[in-house]
């Protein structure tokens, strides 16, 4: 646990911004469907449809566990900030 | 299709069959806790579920065997439009991420077994609790009906059951063995029978998917040949509705559809009870978080399955019924004893979520209908018995569906169950994370969600059907086509934000809040949240 100083640090910090990026991200990339509904170009036979949003899961994954490894990072700060039962 | 039965793949399928209702038996023996009369053992496995459990957990309570022959058979049908399941589970782990942490949390605070739990004492109403158990049941039912059409398939295939000159008995009876042997061990079990047949279930699956997805496009000269083939039939033109049957992507008028159908699909899907039973099995709020990481894995799953449905286009499967496009190409494509395998992965992969989704149906009932308004001094062993009984009752209630009602019946259900689970969203998400809304507003916003969700699917009509002909409507004031659930899910939002800002104006009483804001980010380990287990045996789930 590092040493963090004793005042309550604020509700949005850089970290958290970059956390709620990762998880706002897949919702505009699917969402918009027009940006990826076409056939060219295709992957191994595949049209782009199709392959362009199983990339998306695991472009999503990654996002998804960058965001899980920030907040525990986020969560462990503060726990030590306020001497709470820290894992 | 039924020319005869194909031994070999009904041999391996009983085989498999056999080995997991062993196991559900079992089960009720693994890892077992010192009270096992009490609802949190039977219905939530004791709330010791680690990282890697809770992951087949869900995974089998989300992609279960209707997933496996509806998205294919979707594809199969109409293209693009089917895929949009991708999207979906996509979405659906950035949202878990955000709330579900707080639900398990506050969950765990205050012993709450189930959604309508938290909601009535995050507002105390009890109306507003009904009323989000009551959606509950009512779209989980036809859920559960579905399942049991998805075995139906498998059988019709392998030749056992579907035909239509056989009487109804003997049609109906490898059905009725299935079902018998999946009620008797969820009985006895509890959740703890489908976490563990769930690592059989995925395990075959994940197996299956690996050689389809190499071996069939092989047989067929590869995805150039199989999407150049499903390209000319899609363009062929209908000549009933005069249109084409579908696309290889989506043109610019579905795309409206598209997006709202996962969008709102993703919203919806937390919001089933069995979902949550699976989630507040797990024995910590990391658990939870690390699955949203591991999951997707599921969804690439899904996709490659979904290019099943070009494939049995290619390979030049006929079918009437759209449902049996997937193991009939199984049965042309495999060798015998592989498609027996196959059959055995869907037909597990109903057995496991029946199982949970009747489960979380039950808890539903007890705590919600049975505790709160019949009987509200019961005890803990009492709510654990009706739990166990109304578990075999909802199941029951599902195969009398199925067998007494036309199927396209239990599809129509689940349709306008998605749309009304949606509904219960702002009560229980919002809930989560404020407390401004009122809770009158909520139920009105609730009711309006409702009437109008059903409503808008009774008046739409398809080529073969006059009401529930699908699940897209015109949105009012934007003009495209979109799904009807989340149309309604917007409405649902005004109405209850609208009638908070005159409630409060009005200062109607607000309902007492038993939660405190801690409540919200308590792990295990901190005061007041309950360890079930004793350390050494909760361990094992890492």
């Amino acid at each position: 646990m590092s040493e963090t100083p004793e005042v309550r640090p604020p509700v949005v910090t850089p970290v958290r911004v970059i956390i709620a990026l990762c998880l706002v991200a897949p919702f505009v990339a699917m969402l918009w469907v027009g940006s990826y509904a076409k056939t060219d170009p295709t992957f191994i036979g595949i049209p782009f449809f199709y392959w362009y949003q199983m990339l998306w899961v695991l472009i999503s994954t990654v996002l998804t566990m960058i965001a899980y490894k920030l907040w525990q990072r986020d969560q462990r700060g503060r726990k030590g900030a306020n001497g709470g039962a820290a894992k | 299709m039924n020319d005869g039965v194909n031994g070999v793949a009904l041999g391996v399928f009983i085989f498999f069959f056999l080995a997991v209702t062993v196991m559900g038996f079992l089960a009720a023996r693994w890892r077992r806790a010192e009270n096992e009369h009490s609802l949190d053992e039977w219905g939530l496995g004791g709330r010791s579920f680690g990282t890697w459990i809770t992951w087949f957990l869900l995974g089998g309570d989300l992609y279960t065997a209707y997933t496996f022959v509806a998205v294919p058979a979707a594809i199969y049908a109409a293209g693009a439009a089917g895929f949009f399941a991708v999207p979906y589970t996509i979405l659906v782990y950035p949202l878990i991420f955000t709330f579900l942490p707080r639900l398990w949390s506050v969950s765990h605070r205050h012993g709450y077994v189930t959604t309508s739990d938290f909601v009535r004492g995050r507002f105390g109403s009890k109306g507003l609790s009904l009323a989000v158990a009551v959606t509950g049941i009512l779209a989980t039912m036809p859920y559960i009906a579905l399942q049991l059409v998805g075995i139906q398939a498998v059988l019709d295939v392998m030749g056992v059951g579907g035909g239509e000159d056989t009487n109804w008995f003997v049609k109906d009876l490898p059905l009725l063995i299935a079902f018998g042997v999946l009620a008797a061990y969820t009985y006895s079990s509890g959740l703890r029978a489908p976490a563990l047949i769930a690592f059989v279930k995925d395990t075959l699956i994940y197996i299956v998917i690996a050689v389809a997805i190499i071996y069939i496009p092989i047989k067929l000269g590869g995805f150039d040949d199989i999407f150049a083939k499903a390209g000319e039939a899609f363009n062929q033109v209908n000549p009933v509705t005069e249109k084409p049957r579908g696309a290889i992507a989506p043109p610019e008028a579905g795309q409206w559809t598209y997006a709202t159908l996962a969008l709102g699909s993703a919203l919806a899907l937390f919001m089933y009870p069995h979902s949550i039973t699976a989630t507040l099995s797990s024995k910590s709020r990391e658990v939870i978080r690390r699955n949203t990481t591991i999951l997707p894995l599921y969804s690439l799953m899904l996709g490659l399955l979904a290019l099943l449905g070009f494939m049995a286009i290619a390979a030049g499967v006929k079918v009437t019924n759209g449902q049996l496009a997937i193991p009939q190409l199984f049965e042309d494509m495999f060798p015998d004893w592989f498609a027996g395998v196959a059959f055995a992965a869907i037909g597990i992969g109903a057995l496991v979520p029946a199982a949970i989704m009747s489960i979380a149906a039950a808890n539903l009932f007890t705590r919600n209908i049975y505790k709160d308004f019949l009987k509200p001094d019961a005890t803990a062993e009492q709510e654990t018995r009706v739990s166990k009984l109304v578990s075999l009752l909802v199941k029951v209630g599902a195969l009398v569906f199925v067998l007494t009602m036309d199927k396209t019946v239990a599809i129509n259900f689940q349709l306008l169950g998605g749309i009304w689970i949606l509904q219960t969203f702002p009560a229980l998400v919002g809930g989560l994370f404020t407390r401004w809304f009122h809770r009158w507003a909520l139920l009105a916003g609730w009711a309006v969600g409702m009437v109008y969700g059903t409503a808008a699917a009774y008046g739409i009509a398809s080529p073969t059907q006059k009401h529930f002909g699908g699940n897209a409507k015109e949105i009012p004031g934007i003009g495209e086509i979109g799904y009807i659930g989340l149309t309604a899910f917007v409405l649902n939002v005004l109405v209850t934000v609208v009638l908070t800002v005159v409630l409060k104006a009005l200062k109607a009483p607000e309902g007492l809040d038993e939660t405190k804001p801690e409540d919200y980010t308590a792990d295990a380990g901190d005061p007041g949240v309950e360890v079930e287990l004793p350390p050494a045996t909760a361990g094992a789930g890492h």
